[in-house]
Formats: structure tokens, sequence, C-alpha cells
């Protein structure tokens, strides 16, 4: 697509140029640590599943075990594979011992340590090759049955109940949803366990477990084959379980991850180390199942105006591109967010949202743009909401955006009825087919309205940028200049599940994956 | 004609037409059964010459419906009596005044999204700085000391706080509204508030989408809000009740 708006492209160099610095300020802070996260996902990639009689899952056992005996700083790797090597047993049945008390991982000496780490490598391997199976299944799914054509029609379902789910996701890819999003119960983000099991109770939504994801895989890929299209899953990663819930969704071919750190420092009150730590690895799970993640900038808008915060969402946008690029997440798999959130009674807000939105597309010409729809705005008048929706999408097919989360006209109401989404689609079809190539027959004027705006935009994310750049962002986040937001270093849940790693730290999933993913491995001293 | 009050009907164009617009969705295949199955229960709801101008196949055997008809019933509008917050609100420059002048002290007021509830849209807007539609937030009221606590805090954190900060004001905001929930959150904090011998000391306040005065009323609540309410909307309401409290204890 030919660029449709002047911008300069000194200041985008110059904007990718400081948020990469920002994103290697925070790798060179974080890269000496780990988290309790980090080590239970490592279980669960060598297979680990399951709860003990208290429904604590085994992950949290074992690692709760560790930590309880302060060895920990080693990671839980070596524990697990020396105990493995020597028993004789799968990590699963290592974990079911330790769960049931009869013995301590640290009773058992140690044995060799090339030995130690050669299993450990073995064992990544295996757990890596699974994901590429997995991963090699859904290019295949999609090869035959082919997908929806960008803006891909994005729904949300959110009945606590994931068997209502799968009923609610297969009519709306019935109805022409490409991507079905099952919306988490409310505060499983600030949970530090993924529940087990299929659930059919949750408040706005329905628990993230492995069992819920398998379910709704399933429901999925049936309608799919009806309706001749591949039907992405979409979950959320965010919080406290990040890098576990990524896992858990490579395993089971989810297809779309939200997956913000940021997300969760601003609107959630999550330690910013813990969830950085634990984001930096959950990218490289991602990137390697070929999951597209999904950022949050969106929210920004609900707290600050959206005219004046606009190039905030611009500049995280950066840093959020650059720190997935740390974690080997190509550009195709970064839905990057932002949001139709002008107040309606602006004059001339189409403009503006216009020019975000091309400028955002021009910018990142390869990541599949998440476009969010108006939320804060949207009053419970449905016939004025199903018209604000209807502009949010030919903002979206004007501008070619990627992922088109489809506004509902009950927003502000309660979570989607079932016709609700219907009308949604139906509206965004209407929009995208009668509009289709209207980009392809329209300039935008030089020195227009609309390109004034792009350029100011740019110019305010640049400066800003560059103000991050001089004091790191940890400081950005302490004074407040994301989202209106302060959140100190050491502030927020979950700093206790955040440890410095010992010179003999082992975690050869996170080595294999630097390697598959043709990172440099992070020197732990450097 | 004229409009009898004892027995009011909507209207579409001609007064007592009961014309009357219902969208739904049922869980049946679409179909002429289907369009039945919609009439009749339109019917029931004592709508005549029901009429389906819009039957959609939602698949999954379910279908989507948008029914006119006639409503039979009427309301008795001229007995209607609602429970209504009672204050007259005045503006910005107004609420700080009548602070300075007839209370004397700064306020101090607390907000937070209590229980799960993350959604903070509601209460930033009452409570930032900034605040919601070109009218500021308590933040930037200079006779009041506002704190947005955020979002999914404890009914127990709130109350230690205001404790300790020696509230006047407690506003307290719901969103998600699934299975009750707003219902038992709301509930717990006036428990604690009162096992803490504190309410006296406080004017409870909630507010959210699926607030009203009257539930408020009942759940325990001095006052409570719904949708589109702005910070001048609750500081007037609060102000007057703090100074009627002081008034009564002279």
């Amino acid at each position: 697509m030919n660029p449709k708006l002047l911008l300069d492209q000194a200041q985008i160099d110059r904007a990718r140029e400081a948020a990469s610095q920002i994103a290697h300020g925070v790798d060179s802070y974080i890269k000496n640590r780990s988290t309790i996260a980090v080590e239970r996902t490592v279980l669960r990639l060598l297979g680990i599943d399951g709860v003990d009689a208290e429904y604590v899952p085994l992950p949290n056992v074992v690692v709760e075990h560790l930590l309880e005996q302060n060895v920990l700083d080693i990671g839980v790797t070596k524990w697990m594979i020396n105990a493995v090597v020597q028993l004789k047993l799968t990590p699963q049945e290592v974990a079911e011992r330790v769960a049931n008390g009869s013995f301590r991982l640290t009773d058992l000496p140690w044995i060799d340590e090339n030995q130690l780490i050669a299993e450990g490598e073995k064992w990544a391997r295996t757990s890596l090759d699974h994901i590429q199976n997995v991963r090699q299944k859904r290019t295949a799914l999609i090869r035959r049955l082919g997908e929806g054509k960008a803006p891909q029609l994005y729904v949300i379902v959110a009945t606590g109940d994931i068997y209502e789910d799968a009923i609610q996701g297969k009519s709306a890819a019935r109805q022409g949803a490409d991507i079905v999003a099952v919306i988490r119960s409310t505060g499983q983000s600030l949970i530090d366990y993924v529940p087990y099991g299929a659930t059919r109770e949750g408040f706005g939504g329905t628990y993230a477990t492995q069992e819920n994801f398998r379910i709704m895989r399933q429901a999925l890929d049936e309608v799919g084959e009806e309706v001749g299209r591949y039907i992405h899953l979409c979950n959320y990663c965010s919080g406290l379980c990040m890098p576990e819930i990524a896992a858990m969704g490579a395993l089971e071919r989810l297809d779309m991850m939200l997956n913000d750190a940021l997300y969760g420092i601003l609107f959630r009150d999550i330690n910013m180390q813990r969830t950085l730590i634990d984001q930096s690895f959950s990218r490289m799970i991602n990137s390697y199942a070929g999951i597209v993640i999904n950022t949050g900038e969106d929210n920004y808008l609900t707290t600050a105006d959206a005219v004046e915060a606009a190039h905030t969402v611009l500049a995280s946008q950066f840093i959020n591109e650059q720190l997935a690029l740390l974690s080997g997440l190509p550009p195709r798999q970064m839905g990057l967010g932002h949001a139709f959130e002008i107040n309606p009674n602006l004059e001339n807000g189409f403009l503006m949202e216009l020019a975000q939105a091309q400028m955002s597309r021009q910018i990142f010409p390869e990541a599949p743009l998440k476009y969010m729809p108006p939320t804060k705005h949207m009053t419970g008048n449905i016939f004025k909401g199903h018209i604000q929706d209807a502009l949010f999408n030919m903002v979206s097919i004007i501008t070619g955006q990627g992922i088109q989360l489809l506004g509902m006209m009950t927003e502000a109401m309660h979570t989607p009825h079932i016709q609700d989404r219907q009308l949604a689609v139906e509206n965004a079809k209407y929009i995208f087919n009668n509009v289709r190539n209207l980009s392809d027959e329209i300039t935008f004027k030089q020195d227009g309205l609309i390109e004034k705006r792009a350029q100011d935009v740019l110019a305010k994310a640049v400066e800003m940028l560059e103000e991050v750049k001089e004091i790191g962002l940890f400081q950005t986040l302490e004074r407040g200049m994301l989202a209106d937001v302060k959140r100190a270093l050491t502030g927020g849940k979950g700093l206790h599940g955040v440890f410095v790693k010992n010179a003999y730290y082992f975690n050869p999933l996170e080595d294999a994956l630097r390697e598959r993913l043709g990172l440099k491995r992070r020197g732990d001293s450097s | 004609m004229s409009i009898d009050l004892s027995r009011v009907k909507p209207y579409g164009d001609t007064l007592n037409d009961g014309a009357i617009q219902f969208s739904f969705s049922l869980p049946v295949p679409s179909g002429d059964e289907a369009k039945e199955a919609a009439k009749q229960l339109t019917a029931q709801m004592g709508i005549v010459e029901p009429q389906v101008y819009h039957m959609k196949d939602l698949g999954e055997g379910y279908t989507f419906f948008i029914v006119y008809g006639k409503c039979e019933h009427t309301v008795d509008f001229s007995n209607i009596r609602v429970p209504k917050v009672e204050s007259s609100v005045m503006n910005f420059y107004e609420i700080n005044a009548f602070i300075r002048e007839k209370i004397g002290r700064k306020l101090v007021v607390l907000g937070a999204c209590t229980g799960t509830d993350a959604h903070t849209v509601g209460i930033d807007a009452i409570m930032n700085m900034k605040g919601y539609n070109f009218e500021y937030g308590l933040e930037r009221y200079p006779e009041i000391d506002a704190y947005n606590l955020g979002s999914q805090v404890e009914n127990e954190t709130m109350v230690a706080k205001a404790i300790e900060m020696d509230a006047d004001v407690l506003l307290v905001s719901q969103v998600v509204t699934q299975k009750g929930v707003h219902i038992t959150n709301l509930t717990e904090l006036v428990e604690i508030v009162e096992a803490e011998g504190i309410r006296e000391r406080l004017i409870l306040i909630c507010g959210g989408p699926r607030i009203n005065h009257e539930l408020a009323l009942e759940l325990g609540y001095d006052a409570g809000f719904g949708p589109g309410t702005l910070a001048p909307g609750v500081a007037s309401y609060f102000v007057e009740e703090i100074y009627k409290r002081i008034q009564q204890q002279k």
C-alpha cells in the first residue's frame, strides 16, 4: 500500500531508536531475574498438569516446595530433572510425589552437572517439538480451510460457563466471526495460579484453564469445518500467570493472546518487575507457537482523553514493538492495540480517528493492528451505539486494520447477548463489503486536517519516547506518564514472586526458545 | 384527545395506539414455528397484533426476532412516587463555595471499585482530575480531598482506609453485575461499616450502570446514582447532606 499520509520518516526512525533503547534498558534489568510464574511455566512445558488434594495446581506445589526451602534461585529445572533421572519417573510423576508429601526434591544427591544439563535440554527439545507440531497443524488447517479477510472479525464470549461459551462461539462463527475470544473471569489476572479443569461459574467471563482451552478449541474446529473457514481462538495471558497461560495456549493451539505487561501494570496494579520478566518469556512462547499477540494500548484511552493522549498510544506501540522484537516475535505476530474512543460530540472527531488509524497502519506496516471499538462513550442508547460502531468499522476498512474487535451496541450495559453479536457482525460485514476498496480510490489532502493531526501525534510521541529513553520505562511508570496512572517499582501485586538468578540458574526452555527464535543468549553477567 | 394519566400506554404515532417494539432471541431453530413462537410469546406479554418484522437464524438452534405490536397494559402515572436524591445540582464553584462557607472544612472523599470489579470508567469519571465530558472530577475540587483507590479494592481495605483518613464520604462503583455480584459486594461493605461502628459518621454512596437510588436505599446506602451522573451531581448531594447532618446535631 502506498503511504497516504505524509509522515516524516526521520521522526519515525527517531521514535523507533528511542523505543529500542527503552526496551534494552528493561531487558538489561530483567535478564538476571526470574519469577515463580516463569518456573511454573517450565514445569508445564515439561508436561506437568493437574492439581493436588486441595486443588492447588501441581506446578504451584513444586515451585512453592522449592521456595519454602529457599532453593529456587537456580530455577526449578535442575531439581526436577535430577529427580526424573534418578527415580526414572516422568516430571508429572515426580510432581505427584512431591504433592502427596512422600519426598522432597532436595533429598536426592545431585547427578553429574553435564548430564543434568543434557537431560534438561533433551526435555526442552521434546517440549518445543510438540509446540512446533501444534503450530504446523494450525498452518495445515488454515491452508486447507482458509481464513477470514482482514480486518478479521473478532468477537467476545463471556458467559462464565465454558459450555455456553462454546455454543456462543460456534454461533458467532456461523454468523461470520473470524476470531472468538473468551473473556476471563474478572480478577483472574490477579490470582497467582491457573485454575484447573472445565469451569461453569465466572464473573464477567470464564476462567482460562487448559481444559477450557481444549473445549473451546474443539468447538471452533468443528464449526470451522462446517463454515469452511479456520476460526481463530483468543484468550488473555496478561496478569500474574502470563507465561503459564501462554504455554497452555501454545499446547492447545490458541491463535491469539492478549499479552501486555504495560496493561497489567497500569490497569491491574501488577508489579512492573514481575510482569515485564513474565512478559519476556511469554512472548518467546507465543512467538514460537505462531500466536499473534494483542497489546492493550486501547485501554489508555479509557482513563485518559483520546484526543489529548493519542500520542501515548503511539509511543506505547513503539515500546511494545521493541520489547516484542527482543522476545523474537516477528512483526506479523504483533497485534498492536489502539481504539476508537474520541468523544462522539467532538466536531470532526471521525477525522482524528481516521488520522490515528492510518498513521498506525503506515508506521507498523506488517503488524496486524488490533483496533478496539468505542466503549467509553457508549451510553445504553443502543441505536446510537450501533451507529458509533458503524463509524468505527468505516475507519477500519479505510485504513486496513488487521483485527477488528467488534463493537457491541450493548457495550456499557451487559456482556453481549447472542443477538448483539450477530448484529455487530452484520454491521461490520455490510460496511467492509460495501466500502472494500474505497481506500484505493482516495488520498488525504496534503496539509489537511487529517494529515496535520497525524503529524502532530507523531511529533508528540517522538518527544515522549525521547523523554522516556532518558529516564527509563520504570521511572516513566512511576511518574504516571502513561494513562495518567502512577505505579511504583516495588508496588503492586506479585513482587514476592520475583527472584535474582543464581550463577547456576538453568532454564533449558528459554535457552532452546532463544536458539530456535534466533535470539542471542542473554549472558548472565554482561 | 386528552391524556388520561391514570391509564398510560406506549405511544407510536397516535395516542393510546400502544405501539411497542421487542427484540429478543429464542433457543429454537429459525422457521415458521419459530416465528409463531415469537408471536405467541409477545401475545402472552399482553401484546395484540404482534408482527414479526425480522427473523434471523443465529445458528446452533437459536433465532433472533424483531417484533412490533400493540400493548394492552396501562400504568397509572398519576400515582407513581419514586425516591430520589433531593438535592439541586450545583456547579463546581458553587459546591466549593458551599463547603467553604457552610461546612468550613475540607471534606475527605474515598472512591473505589470494590470486590473483583476492575471497571474503573465510572469511578474515574467522578473522581479523576480531568473528570468526564468537560466536567472536572472531585480531585480537582479545592475543598475536597479526593482519593481514588482504584479497582478491585477489598471492602475491608476500603473501610480501613476510611478510618485511617477519617473520611466523610465513600463512593463505591459497581459495574459488573453478573449473577448479582454487585449486590453481594455492596451489602458486605455496609455490614463492615456497621460492624466497625462508623456508619453514622459516613455518607455511603454507590453508583453504576445498574444502580439507582431506590436500590441504594434498600441496600443501606444513603444514595445511589445511575449512568450519566457526573461529579457535580454526586458532590451536590453529599455537601448538602453533610450540612443537614451538622444542622441536626446543633
